[in-house]
């Protein structure tokens, strides 16, 4: 068989659980980790009788995403009931928002740090809140073990951030989700740890494919349980491929088999079909008659909107432009999140000297945080201090590995950096000394001499080195610039 | 005159001047239920012991001139759809015969907070549904006046009990008539409350946007006691509404004046008994006598009522009901028979759906079933948009009607039941019939407003017949005054049944 071009498509709904402290419907606390079934009330529990009473909190953290994400608040919003049958929801039904969402038509752009793809804006269709359900642990095999259930995790509030299906490879859909990740990262509403399954990604995936006749596409497969950005990324190359193939090989097209969900096996990295999901639910949708509608006023959603900071996007941009840094130095202080940006721009101001800031910001202090493992929080030197250490590097007082080695000594002390310049004996050369030194090294070495005149100028670099055993403290660049100006003048 | 034949307002005052006790009258009415509950079956179960300990706990509080709450020792029966903690709250189903909630309805708290003595759990149909207390899972009741015939429902045991006096008061639930009815059809006089009046919290649900608490009682005034210790705004309830609890029993003797009632015409005529006809007729003519003004109204859309009523519900219920699943609380299928049945049919269903199926078809009683399955069927796509939104709108314009009347009348006036109390069995294998036992009273759960029953005469057979009144939302209290100026005016509350 011939082989056909063809491009992904994909939309995703992905479940954010938002940083309350307690549940959406009853004062159950949301903590992760605890013993099972010890964060449950009657209330959680499904128990004959028990009420929900909105969770007000949640409802405004999910306001700020909404409109973080550019979306619509409609005034009036309300509650339905998603009716099925499964163990890990107690009362037979989700309470979530059907035909009336609590927010909808936003969008998100995104970008390639490494050009894999054009940047884009992926259109949101709506966000919508709902609870949680419970976790269950079973053997799937038919009258095998016992199943065990733990409802801590039910009625915890869940964002529902569902996408366009705009996103065209599976580089696209990492990006969003990353990009996602850290919008909700800047806008505290969410731990966001994909492995404790606080943000949860389910992919729609198909592709259109070009034939001879024209385009197709393939049916619409929706692919859970990926739980990083490196298994949304490869379970969705993976689907794409699978799509193919099965293309090839049955002929079937959109409309000709019914939505599938597969799960993403990350150890096996394949899909696999989960055979329980595949009849199409009927989830008899309607009205949850134990809460009442939810009605805002303008004030209430611009008083959300001013708690809103300033978000990626519009700091990469500022740091662009404002501070002169390049994208790709901008970006990644960006991307390490907001309090990394904050101890830049205190550095920055402090230093006097964005890009150097930049620069240091980007390298010496990413690279200790990744080393060390620790957070900007827990860096040893504040902004302040390795503000003094810039403005002696930016005055010349200092090489930059000089500068480095007095960074690693500040690292383990609470010196500042002219105390520790004193006590690696540090001093700065005086211009008359340094100019005698390269004098008698240019006189003793005449075939360097004789080399640099010839045109190679790199063979100066030996004189460095001389230089720096004669006085630990000279600074290389004067040394080699003080050298070639005496050779020249010869 | 025994003591359990005064009115709770009577015993009271002589509990309050020390002339009698809490115990003595909770003694008095235990041995009531001894001598008659045999022929009644009006409890499900009579908690002797916790019952005279609160009795007792209240009189030492007495003693000891601690202030006490309004109810001051007076006891009230319970229907066995509010939830008690750690007690037995089996909603008349086999589904929750061993399930003891592990907290109290907010009305029970209320009730305790009040100085109630809780005698017993009054029997019911399951999960309220049915008009005749026949689909209780564990036992019928009898109507003190006929035992033969039955109680109304679905409280039926929370009416059957106060008027065979075993009990000053008593609480129910009202979801499409369940306590204007049997009150009616016992001789009592029975309150629905304006929808979001009295927490729901702990009620188990039936129809959620149905469904109301509230009190019964031999008298208005008993019944507006109650009620003042009912209402009342619940953070844990978001439906209960916000407003003041006027103190009922203080106003309930001022007669009202300029008093307009609205008689809807339809109510009578065909389908009536001519006997209730004539009673009601009576009750008008009496208002007219106490100077109020009767006006003709139109209800135009009330003759949707059932039908809208007999889609909402079930529907509400078909997922209120869901969470009885066998998994968390409650009945569970035997779990040997469950593999057993698999292995035997070969089916593939797997064994959690079998359990389910099986937990349900063994639980529920038919009339539950039923409603499950409308409720079900009624919800699922394609024909969502033909009953459950359907029924939504005529539900807002049967709303409409009432708002429309309330502009021009206070209240209406009107039957609550066509018929008197019928025999047992004689409807149970046809559920329309039973079902059309609420025509006079869905409208008002429909709508949200409140509703009272209240004894306007008897059958010639000596059926008890009552009267409703209807009135705008949160106009309970001049309900309850319009009610006592009747009450006042007559004798009817005054007769009893005689049980051997
Ligand atoms: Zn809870």
């Amino acid at each position: 068989m011939s082989e056909f071009s063809y491009e992904i498509v994909i939309g995703l709904e992905v479940h954010v659980q938002l940083k309350t402290k307690t549940k959406l419907f009853c004062r159950c606390r949301t903590e992760f980790g605890n013993p099972p079934n010890t964060q449950t009330c009657p209330v959680c529990l499904g128990m004959p009788g028990s009420l929900p009473v909105m969770n007000k909190k949640a409802y405004f953290l999910s306001m700020r995403t909404a409109l973080a994400l550019n979306c619509g608040i409609p005034k009036f919003t309300k509650w339905d009931r998603k009716n099925y049958f499964y163990p890990d929801l107690p009362k037979g039904y989700q309470t979530s928002q059907f035909d009336l969402p609590m927010s909808e038509e936003g969008y998100l752009d995104i970008k390639s740090t490494k050009d894999e793809f054009e940047p884009r804006r992926v259109r949101i269709i709506r966000a919508h809140l709902e609870e949680d359900a419970g976790k269950s642990m079973h053997d799937e095999a038919a009258g095998k073990g016992d199943s065990r259930i733990d409802l801590n995790r039910t009625g915890t509030p869940l964002l529902e951030i569902v996408s366009y299906p705009d996103m065209r490879s599976a580089a696209e859909a990492k990006a969003y989700m990353q990009e996602l990740r850290l919008l909700l990262t800047y806008l505290d509403v969410s731990d966001c740890n994909m492995q404790e399954g606080s943000l949860r990604c389910d992919a729609n995936v198909n592709l259109h494919i070009t034939t001879d006749d024209g385009v197709i596409a393939t049916p619409i497969v929706e692919i859970k349980n990926m739980n990083s950005f490196r298994s949304v990324e490869r379970g969705i190359e993976y689907e794409a491929k699978r799509q193919y193939d099965v293309w090839q090989e049955t002929g079937k097209v959109l409309g000709e088999l019914p939505k599938q969900t597969r799960g993403w096996d990350d150890s096996a990295q394949v899909t696999r079909s989960q055979r329980e999901k595949e009849e199409s639910a009927d989830y008899r949708y309607f009205p949850c008659p134990d809460l009442v509608p939810v009605i805002v006023t303008d004030q209430q959603i611009e008083e959300v909107r001013q708690e809103i900071g300033e978000l990626p996007s519009a700091l990469r941009e500022r740091l662009q432009n404002e501070f002169g840094l390049t994208v790709y130095t901008a970006d990644v202080i960006v991307n390490q999140g907001l309090s990394l940006v904050e101890y830049y721009l205190e550095l920055a101001a402090a230093a006097g000297d964005n890009k150097l800031a930049g620069n240091w910001v980007q390298g010496e202090v990413l690279r200790i945080l990744n080393d060390q493992e620790i957070e900007i929080e827990d860096f040893p030197i504040d902004a302040g201090r390795l503000a003094e250490l810039l403005k002696l590097v930016q005055a010349g007082d200092l090489d930059s590995s000089k500068a480095k080695d007095v960074f690693a000594a500040m690292l383990t002390s609470d010196s500042s950096a002219a105390d520790v310049i004193k006590e690696l004996g540090i001093e700065k050369v005086d211009e008359g000394a340094l100019e005698a030194l390269c004098q008698v090294l240019v006189e003793r070495n005449q075939r360097i001499v004789d080399d640099v005149k010839s045109g190679n100028e790199k063979a100066v670099g030996a004189l460095i080195g001389q230089a720096k055993k004669e006085n630990p403290n000279v600074n290389p660049g004067q040394v080699r610039q003080i050298c070639l100006e005496i050779i020249n003048n010869l | 005159m025994s003591i359990i034949q005064k009115t709770a307002t009577e015993q009271l005052a002589l509990l309050n001047s020390g002339e009698l006790t809490s115990v003595e009258l909770t003694q008095a009415y235990l041995n009531q239920i001894e001598q008659v509950d045999g022929q009644v079956g009006a409890f499900l179960r009579v908690e002797t012991e916790s019952a005279l300990a609160q009795a007792a706990a209240i009189d030492q509080k007495r003693a000891t001139e601690a202030p006490l709450g309004k109810l001051a020792g007076l006891p009230v029966a319970i229907k066995d759809i509010l939830c008690t903690k750690d007690t037995p709250t089996t909603c008349g189903s086999r589904m929750l015969e061993n399930f003891q909630p592990p907290y109290n309805a907010t009305v029970v708290e209320k009730i305790r907070a009040a100085d109630g003595v809780i005698l017993g759990r009054t029997n019911m149909d399951e999960f309220a549904m049915g008009s005749s207390t026949e689909n209780s899972a564990y036992q019928t009741t009898q109507n003190p006046w006929d035992t033969a015939r039955i109680p109304g429902g679905s409280s039926g045991g929370a009416a059957a009990c106060v008027s065979a006096d075993m009990a000053p008061l008593s609480v129910g639930t009202d979801t499409g008539g369940s306590i204007r009815q049997p009150a009616a059809l016992c001789g009592c006089v029975g309150l629905k409350p304006t929808y979001g009046r009295v927490s729901r919290y702990g009620l188990i649900a039936f129809a959620s946007s149905l469904d109301q608490i509230g009190p019964l009682a031999r008298t208005v005034e008993d019944t507006a006691l109650l009620l003042e210790v009912l209402a009342g705004h619940d953070p844990l309830d978001s439906t209960s509404v916000k407003q003041p609890t006027p103190a009922y029993s203080e106003t309930v003797k001022q007669p009202l004046e300029n008093l307009t009632l609205g008689v809807v015409d339809r109510h009578f005529g065909a389908g009536i008994d001519p006997e209730i006809e004539t009673a009601v007729q009576s009750a008008i003519q009496v208002y007219e006598s106490l100077g109020a003004t009767i006006k003709h109204i139109a209800m135009p859309h009330a003759d949707y009522g059932i039908a809208t009523y007999y889609i909402i519900a079930p529907c509400e219920a078909s997922s209120n009901l869901a969470r009885y699943d066998g998994a968390h609380y409650g009945y569970r299928t035997d779990q040997a028979e469950v593999v057993a049945e698999l292995a035997e049919d070969g089916s593939d269903e797997g064994p959690l759906v079998r359990m389910y199926r099986k937990t349900r078809s063994e639980g529920f009683g038919e009339e539950v079933q039923r409603r499950i399955m409308l409720g079900t069927y009624a919800l699922s796509e394609g024909y969502y948009d033909a009953f459950y939104l359907k029924a939504l709108k005529v539900r807002r314009l049967i709303r409409q009607d009432y708002d429309a009347a309330f502009e021009e009348v206070d209240m209406i006036i009107g039957p609550v039941t066509a018929n008197p109390a019928f025999a047992q069995g004689e409807k149970t294998s046809d559920p329309m019939a039973m079902y059309l036992e609420d025509l006079y009273t869905v409208t008002a759960n429909l709508a949200g407003v409140a509703g009272i029953s209240l004894p306007c005469g008897f059958t010639s057979s000596g059926l008890p017949i009552g009267l409703q009144l209807q009135a705008a939302p949160f106009q309970e209290e001049k309900l309850l005054r319009a009610a006592q100026m009747y009450q006042a005016a007559t004798d009817f509350h005054t007769r009893r049944p005689e049980l051997s």
